[in-house]
C-alpha cells in the first residue's frame, strides 16, 4: 500500500504511540484488502462495548497520547451512577471496567455520546462522505439513506480512522461494490415500524450478505422504519447497504440500483414470511417481568408515541417498564414532559446504555418484551416476547 | 530445514512469528465460544468442539459472529495465554484483523496452496508473517 509522507510519519511514530497504534490497524486492515491508498474521513462512530478487548485497545491509543482528529462518537455503555443505585447485584468488577472505557474514550477526544444512533444526532454524515461507522444500523443508514461511504468497521477500526483521520481504500469506497446484488420484491404491505423491523429480519435471514434492493414500497418509509431495516437486517444477517429505488438515494431506479447489472439472486417476501419470522423470536408466550424499549435507542417521536399510547394508564403493579435513548433525546423529551408522563405511569427513561451491558443483571432469569429482536438477541434474560409497540405498551398496562 | 519440510510463500496481514502444532478447521471460528480459562472450543457441533486452541497453528476458512464478541473472545486467550500461535486462513474480514492484531496473533492468508490440502491436523507449522512463509513439517507429528 502507497503511504504519503504524513502517513510513514506517524506509522513510524513521530506523532505518539498512541496514533501510531491506530495507523499500524489502519495499515494492516489496508492490507488484508490490497488497498492502494489511504483515503481521508470526516467522522467515526466507534461501537464501543465496554468489553475488555474493546477496552484494551482505547486505554491503548488514551496512554499512548492518541486525541481524535475527526469528530468519533460512542455507543453506550451504562449510567454507572444511576444503576448502581437502582439495582442491586452488578459486579462491581463491571463498574470499574465501564468506568475506565468512559474515560478512556474521553481522553482520547471521542464525542461522550454513549447512542446508537449518532447519524441522526450529534454526529451527522451528509451525502458523498467518507466516513468509519461501525454499529449494525449507522453502516446500513449511512451507505443507503444518506449515501455517505464507509465499510463495515469493527469499533476500533473506527476509532483508529477517527484518531488518524484516514481509512484503507477498498470495499464500499468503490462505486461498482455499491450495485445491488439481490431484487427482493416485497408482496405485503408495509404498515409501520415494526413492520420494518420483520422486513429487516427475515432480509437478513435469507441475504446472509449482500446488498438488496427492495421494491414493492409505494410509501417513502420513514426514519425510524429506516432504522429498524438497518438494525435487524444485521442481527439475522450482515447487511452493509440496500437500495429502496425511488426512496434511497444511490437508486432513482431499480436498473440504477442495479447499476446495469442483472440481480444475482431474486427473492419474494410475503405476509406469511414477517409472520413465520415473528413466530421464531417468541421464546415464550409467558407472563412477562418486564418490558425494554429501544433498541436501537429510540427517536423522540417513538417516546412521544409511547406517552400516547399510554394514555395517562400506569404500568401493572410488578411489572418493570423501561425506555432507552440518547441524551439528546432525553433532554428534548424531559422539555416536552414525555419523560414525566412515562415516570408518572412507572416507567423509566434512561441514557447512555442498551441492553447488551452488564447493568441488566437482575433480569437474566425473566420474561422480557420488546418490540426488538435485536435487544432479545442479546440474551441478557431468560426468555423474550417480540411483539409491535403498542402491544408492549398494553402488556405493561394490563400486566399480562 | 530438514527433507520433510515444505515451504509456501503466503501474505502478511498481522506480522509475527508463531510455531506449533496445526489445528485444521473447515468450519469458520468465533473465538468467543471458546473456554477462556481453558481455550477449549466449546461450540456445540463444531468440527473442533472438545479440541484446544492453546498454542497452535490454527488453519480455518474465515472468523465469524459480530465483531465485539469475537475481538473480545480472542482478546481473552491471549490475557490467559491460550492464544494460538497464528492462524492461517482463506477470507479475511475487518473484525478478524483487528481481532489478531489486539492479541498479537500472526494473521496470513493467501497460501499459494490450498491450506486444507497442504496442512492437516498434527503437522508441526512455522508461521513466519514477517517473511510471508510458511513451513510444514509433514513428518512431525
Amino acid at each position: 500500500m502507497h503511504l504519503t509522507r504524513e502517513e510513514e510519519q506517524i506509522l513510524r511514530g513521530e506523532s505518539g504511540p498512541g496514533t501510531q497504534k491506530a495507523m499500524e490497524l489502519l495499515v494492516a486492515i489496508g492490507d488484508a484488502y490490497d488497498a492502494k491508498r489511504m483515503i481521508p474521513v470526516s467522522r467515526a462512530h466507534a461501537a464501543s462495548s465496554g468489553q475488555e478487548g474493546d477496552l484494551y485497545f482505547v486505554e491503548l491509543l488514551a496512554d499512548g497520547g492518541a486525541r481524535c482528529k475527526v469528530p468519533t462518537s460512542t455507543n453506550p455503555v451504562y449510567d454507572i451512577e444511576y444503576f448502581h443505585r437502582t439495582f442491586e447485584g452488578i459486579p462491581k468488577d463491571e463498574a470499574e471496567v465501564a468506568r475506565r472505557v468512559k474515560d478512556a474514550y474521553r481522553r482520547v477526544g471521542a464525542i461522550q455520546s454513549w447512542g446508537c444512533l449518532p447519524y441522526l444526532t450529534e454526529n451527522i454524515p451528509l451525502y458523498g462522505e467518507t466516513v468509519a461507522f461501525s454499529e449494525s444500523s449507522a453502516t446500513p443508514y449511512v451507505n443507503s439513506v444518506v449515501g455517505a461511504r464507509t465499510n463495515r468497521e469493527a469499533a476500533q477500526s473506527a476509532l483508529a480512522s477517527g484518531v488518524v483521520g484516514v481509512t484503507p481504500e477498498y470495499g464500499l469506497h468503490f462505486n461498482e461494490n455499491r450495485k445491488g446484488t439481490v431484487l427482493v420484491k416485497i408482496e405485503t404491505k408495509l404498515k409501520d415500524e415494526f413492520d420494518y423491523t420483520l422486513l429487516g429480519y427475515h432480509v437478513g435471514e435469507v441475504m446472509g450478505y449482500g446488498i438488496p434492493v427492495l421494491t414493492g414500497i409505494s410509501k417513502r418509509p420513514s426514519t425510524e422504519e429506516f432504522v429498524n431495516f438497518c438494525a435487524m437486517s444485521n442481527v439475522s444477517g450482515a447487511i452493509s447497504m440496500f437500495h429502496v429505488p425511488g426512496f434511497t438515494v444511490e437508486a432513482p431506479t431499480v436498473k440504477r440500483a442495479f447499476q446495469g447489472d442483472i440481480p444475482e439472486d431474486r427473492i419474494a417476501v410475503l405476509d406469511a414470511d414477517l409472520k413465520k419470522s415473528c413466530e421464531e423470536l417468541q421464546t415464550t408466550s409467558g407472563k412477562v417481568d418486564f418490558v425494554m424499549l429501544g433498541c436501537p435507542h429510540y427517536t423522540l417521536k417513538q417516546v412521544e408515541d409511547i406517552v400516547r399510547l399510554l394514555r395517562g394508564r400506569k404500568i401493572h403493579e410488578g411489572m418493570d417498564f423501561w425506555v432507552c435513548t440518547a441524551a439528546t433525546t432525553k433532554a428534548l423529551a424531559e422539555r416536552a414532559g414525555f419523560v414525566d408522563a412515562i415516570e408518572k405511569a412507572g416507567g423509566h427513561v434512561v441514557v447512555d446504555t442498551c441492553i447488551d451491558e452488564p447493568c441488566w443483571v437482575k433480569y437474566r432469569d425473566k420474561v422480557g418484551m420488546t418490540d426488538s429482536p435485536k435487544c432479545s438477541y442479546y440474551r441478557r434474560f431468560k426468555e423474550a416476547r417480540v411483539d409491535r409497540l403498542s402491544e408492549c405498551v398494553e402488556t405493561a398496562v394490563k400486566g399480562k | 530445514m530438514r527433507s520433510s519440510d515444505v515451504v509456501l510463500k503466503c501474505h502478511r496481514i498481522i506480522g509475527g512469528y508463531g510455531e506449533g502444532e496445526a489445528l485444521v478447521s473447515h468450519e469458520p471460528i468465533c473465538f468467543y465460544l471458546t473456554d477462556p480459562k481453558t481455550g477449549v472450543v466449546r461450540e456445540r457441533d463444531h468440527e473442533l468442539a472438545g479440541k484446544n486452541v492453546a498454542g497452535k497453528v490454527l488453519v480455518f476458512p474465515s472468523g465469524k459472529a459480530s465483531s465485539v464478541v469475537q475481538i473480545d473472545g480472542l482478546f481473552k486467550l491471549m490475557m490467559n495465554k491460550l492464544a494460538p500461535q497464528a492462524m492461517i486462513v482463506k477470507d479475511v474480514e475487518t473484525v478478524l484483523v483487528v481481532s489478531a492484531f489486539i492479541a498479537k496473533v500472526p494473521l496470513v492468508d493467501r497460501l499459494e496452496k490450498d491450506p486444507f490440502d497442504a496442512i492437516t491436523t498434527g503437522s508441526f507449522v512455522k508461521v513466519n508473517a514477517e517473511k510471508g512463509e510458511v513451513t510444514i513439517d509433514c513428518n512431525h507429528g
